[in-house]
């Protein structure tokens, strides 16, 4: 969500390094500029200018400094300022003592409390706890009927009462009690900041429940209201948190920066798609490194470990070596990548994948179509493709509802790709090098970048392969296991196409 | 689809896929090596936890175009009619009189220092009075671009010498904004082709208030006489169809539903038929939420579209629902549905909040796309006809 930020930062450090000296006026433009591009990522216009503020006073303590160019010191300012308006740790859950630990969702209407609420509640699941939610939004119609609907797909229980909001999150952390649940999350009503009765039942729920913590859940889209809205939430029922949903949008989030700064609580949890499970815990300096265009490399392997099994993962690979890979395996693959979301997410989280392919519209039906093909044939023939003869393919066609040509593509396709994952993993499949500290191998192994490779879906017609490099390097699997280390140390791996930060 | 277009986008499905598997397989290999040396030094030995729960997850969402897993065959037309039809008998309640923005804005607008207040303390035009009305523009989510060609041209007739003082310049401003308003034809009404019957669709992200809307809309259009059918086509979000139809029992208009899940224009084919068969005239048809980048699910509207359009069903307005606290990603939403299924209009809600809705400025300057209705607050009486005067002052007082 972050990209169209950091292109527009690149643009203005780009013009700034391309100068020698740089007098004050030159540094006041480039801060405009930055100030501007935030107010365009929706920061709010204040929020904008008191970070830009900052960075200017930056700059000046800076001119001390001779180690930097005067360039490269505005860039280090920024940098820094935004990781720090951003930055922090993921917040971390403390349990009360004596359970229920309650947690209560406000926001206006609209913003996603509901279904956060749901998704909330299986991510306590998974965190070994045993949840009851609440619902305390009277006011929508059949609002309560919705988190019903929603946690009966995640396994939660819902408690809730007709009337009185207030007096059913009471009842609740008594229900909550009863049974035995140590978490308890409690939808509320969408409530205007202008609307003193509401905001007044608000901060009376949270006076009766004694929340552990009170989370605004907020829009990514919001525009400039966010600041107004966080601060009168803020003043209401005093916020331990923001969950940030509808972050998979093209919205460039800057209500995340503007809440951050005025409420100076953290962003605990994010919101990435429709799905229950497409929410997770806010890893701030990742997401500074995203608008920094590191991308979040972090997330991914935490989402591939989730999802993925291990002893799957292991035979594909050992038959890949073998060289016999399938069409099987790869509908196998292409399920397990699935199960971690949309594809087109995935990719968003790679760094250094080409533009062109994450601007790529992949849509799941499209990954239906691919299926389709696969599907259509014989186990025979996804065993051996190479036994698909005209009149296969015209069944296969008309079979799966595409054009016979689609089907050749798929299989010329498949070839390629067979090839290229067998070479880049090659190298896994073998057992790891002895004893408990693997050394970096030696370069022979390594894939050379440019060998292989991806298909840019502009580089020319289908069918040419051509390698952006970057992803050659990803795959191989040392890299990545450095990649790994060097991300959970904060550091950036010196082969990675960084920018010019 | 172009069948050019379909090859292209199998070759990048499978390079795709391959290149995640490649890195999902490395991953969880080499990640879990490392976590099972890891645990192996630890005395209980135990397995590496790092890749539980395969299971539980939500429902993926399935889209109604080319998704059918192993059948996938694309577009099938014709819905067949798997909306069972329900269908409460027409009826009349008035609403009271409707609010005005000024009125509604009232509270808002005391949360703001008076940014016109300030400027008009100040004698003559300075620096900070451009300034000052730029922020007051932003902080609008009027947007950068828009604002400044807004000002460009009040700053030609200050140094023309036709505007000197402040008071002067913001009420040129106000002109300015509002017959650009006007020459959008905002605030017109919705408009209705007798002899057909019309369908009214109703669009937009999740959460601005889509049902909401219709209800109100059904409300008004009920007290005017029309034989209402409100079809529930948000088959996704859970209970979205009872929230509806509820709303169609409060203002007895016809309810058309589907099943949880089921096929969208499924739904609205059946509640056009069903309204033609009838004689009805007027079909409010509901969509899910959808974002915009989502091509799977904005194909999906173009197939509800077509399907709307089926005599004698005859889509007269397209309405894109934006939530008045929305920035500036309310530009790129109404970019991406105008040129899904072409939007005729747009309903501005939630504007009894603090936030104002300048994003439907830019709007009309960029896509010229008309405000038509304006959403007040819950009640079915509180939703009006745009005000172009009105939204302009709220903005700047």
């Amino acid at each position: 969500m972050f990209e169209a930020l950091s292109e527009k930062f690149d643009g203005i450090f780009a013009r700034l390094r391309s100068r020698g000296r740089l007098s004050d006026a030159m540094i006041a433009e480039a801060l405009g500029e930055v100030r501007d591009a935030l107010i365009e990522a929706d920061v709010n216009f204040g929020v904008a200018r008191a970070i830009v503020a900052r960075v200017a006073e930056k700059c000046r303590e800076a001119e001390l400094s001779k180690s930097l160019s005067p360039a490269q010191q505005v860039v280090k300012a920024v940098n820094e300022e935004l990781v720090q308006v951003l930055g922090g740790e993921t917040l971390r859950i403390r349990y009360a003592a004596t359970p229920p630990t309650v947690v209560l969702l406000a926001g206006l209407q609209g913003s996603g409390k509901t279904t956060a609420a749901a998704k909330l509640a299986r991510w306590f699941k998974q965190q070994g706890r045993n949840p009851l939610l609440v619902g305390a939004d009277l006011q929508r119609p059949a609002a309560v009927e919705q988190l019903r609907v929603l946690a009966s797909e995640v396994g939660v229980g819902v408690f809730s009462e007709p009337h009185d909001p207030v007096a059913t999150a009471e009842n609740g952390v008594r229900e909550a009690r009863r049974l035995g649940r140590d978490v308890l999350v409690v939808d509320t009503a969408g409530r205007l900041t202008v609307d003193a009765a509401l905001m007044d039942e608000i901060s009376r729920m949270a006076s009766v429940l004694n929340p552990a913590y009170t989370f605004l859940v907020v829009d990514a889209m919001t525009g400039q209201d966010a600041v107004t809205t966080a601060e009168a939430f803020h003043a209401a029922v005093r916020l331990d948190g923001v969950i940030l949903t509808k972050l998979d949008g093209d919205a460039r989030g800057g209500a995340a920066l503007s809440v951050k700064e005025v409420v100076g609580c953290p962003i605990a949890f994010a919101s990435t798609g429709e799905r229950i499970a497409d929410f997770d815990a806010f890893h701030p300096d990742r997401m500074a490194g995203r608008i920094l265009g590191m991308g979040d490399i972090l997330s991914l392997v935490e989402a591939a470990e989730r999802e993925i099994d291990r002893d799957v993962a292991e035979s594909t690979v050992a038959k890949l070596r073998r060289g016999h890979f399938d069409l099987d395996d790869f509908l196998q693959q292409m399920q397990q990548i699935k199960k971690m979301g949309p594809l087109s997410g995935i990719i968003g989280l790679l760094p250094g994948v080409p533009k062109e392919l994450k601007d790529a519209k992949v849509d799941e039906g499209d990954l239906a179509r691919v299926e389709a093909i696969i599907r259509s044939m014989t186990p025979a023939e996804r065993r051996n493709p190479a036994i698909i003869d005209g009149s296969r393919r015209l069944r296969i066609a008309s079979g799966s509802g595409n054009a016979p040509g689609d089907v050749s593509n798929l299989l010329k396709q498949f070839k390629e790709a067979q090839q290229m994952m067998q070479k880049q993993l090659g190298v896994v499949g073998k057992p790891p090098a002895r004893g408990p500290k693997a050394k970096k191998r030696k370069g022979g192994r390594v894939t050379p970048r440019g060998s292989s490779g991806v298909q840019k879906p502009s580089a020319g017609g289908p069918g040419q392969l051509d390698d952006p490099g970057t992803v050659g390097n990803l795959g191989d699997a040392q890299s990545l296991g450095e990649l790994t280390r060097l991300g959970k140390a904060g550091k950036l791996p010196v082969a990675w196409p960084k920018r010019g930060w | 689809m172009v069948l050019g277009d379909g090859r292209t986008m199998v070759s990048l499905i499978i390079a795709l896929v391959a290149v995640v598997a490649v890195l999902m397989l490395a991953t969880v290999i080499v990640v879990s090596r490392g976590h099972a040396r890891a645990s192996r030094r630890q005395v209980d030995g135990r397995r590496d936890a790092g890749l539980s729960d395969p299971g539980s997850r939500g429902a993926v969402r399935e889209a109604g175009v080319g998704s059918a897993g192993s059948s996938g065959v694309g577009l099938a037309e014709a819905p067949g009619p798997q909306g069972a039809t329900e269908v409460t008998a027409g009826g009349v309640e008035l609403p009271s009189e409707p609010p005005s923005i000024r009125d509604r804005l009232g509270a808002a607008r005391r949360m703001f220092a008076s940014y016109a207040g300030l400027m008009l303390a100040r004698g003559s035009i300075s620096v900070d009075t451009w300034q000052e009305l730029e922020e007051a523009l932003v902080r609008a989510d009027v947007g950068l671009k828009t604002t400044r060609e807004l000002l460009a041209g009040l700053r030609e007739q200050v140094a023309g010498g036709s505007i000197s003082t402040p008071a002067d310049l913001i009420a040129a401003l106000e002109v300015q904004m509002s017959s650009t308003l006007h020459r959008h034809a905002s605030g017109a009404p919705l408009s209705f082709e007798p002899g057909c019957t019309n369908v009214w669709l109703f669009v937009g992200v999740n959460g601005v208030g889509k049902t909401t809307t219709i209800g109100k809309v059904a409300t008004r259009e009920v007290a005017n006489g029309r034989q209402v059918v409100i079809a529930a086509g948000d088959t996704f979000r859970a209970a979205a169809t009872d929230q509806l139809e509820l709303w169609a029992k409060r203002c007895n208009a016809g309810f058309v539903r589907g099943v949880q899940g089921g096929d969208p224009s499924a739904v609205i084919f059946d509640a056009v038929q069903h309204a033609g068969a009838q004689g009805n005239h007027l079909v409010l048809a509901d969509t899910a939420g959808r974002l915009h980048t989502k091509s799977n699910l904005m194909e999906e509207l173009k197939k509800i579209r077509r399907v709307a359009e089926r005599p004698p069903g005859k889509v007269t307005e397209v309405l894109l629902v934006v939530d008045a606290t929305t920035g500036q990603n309310g530009l790129a939403q109404a970019r991406e549905f105008a040129e899904a299924i072409g939007v005729t209009g747009v309903v501005l809600t939630k504007l009894d909040g603090t936030a104002k809705g300048g994003i439907v400025v830019a709007i009309q300057e960029e896509l010229g796309i008309p405000v038509k209705l304006v959403g007040l607050g819950e009640g079915p009486a509180d939703l009006v006809q745009f005000d172009p005067e009105g939204f302009v002052g709220a903005i700047l007082h």
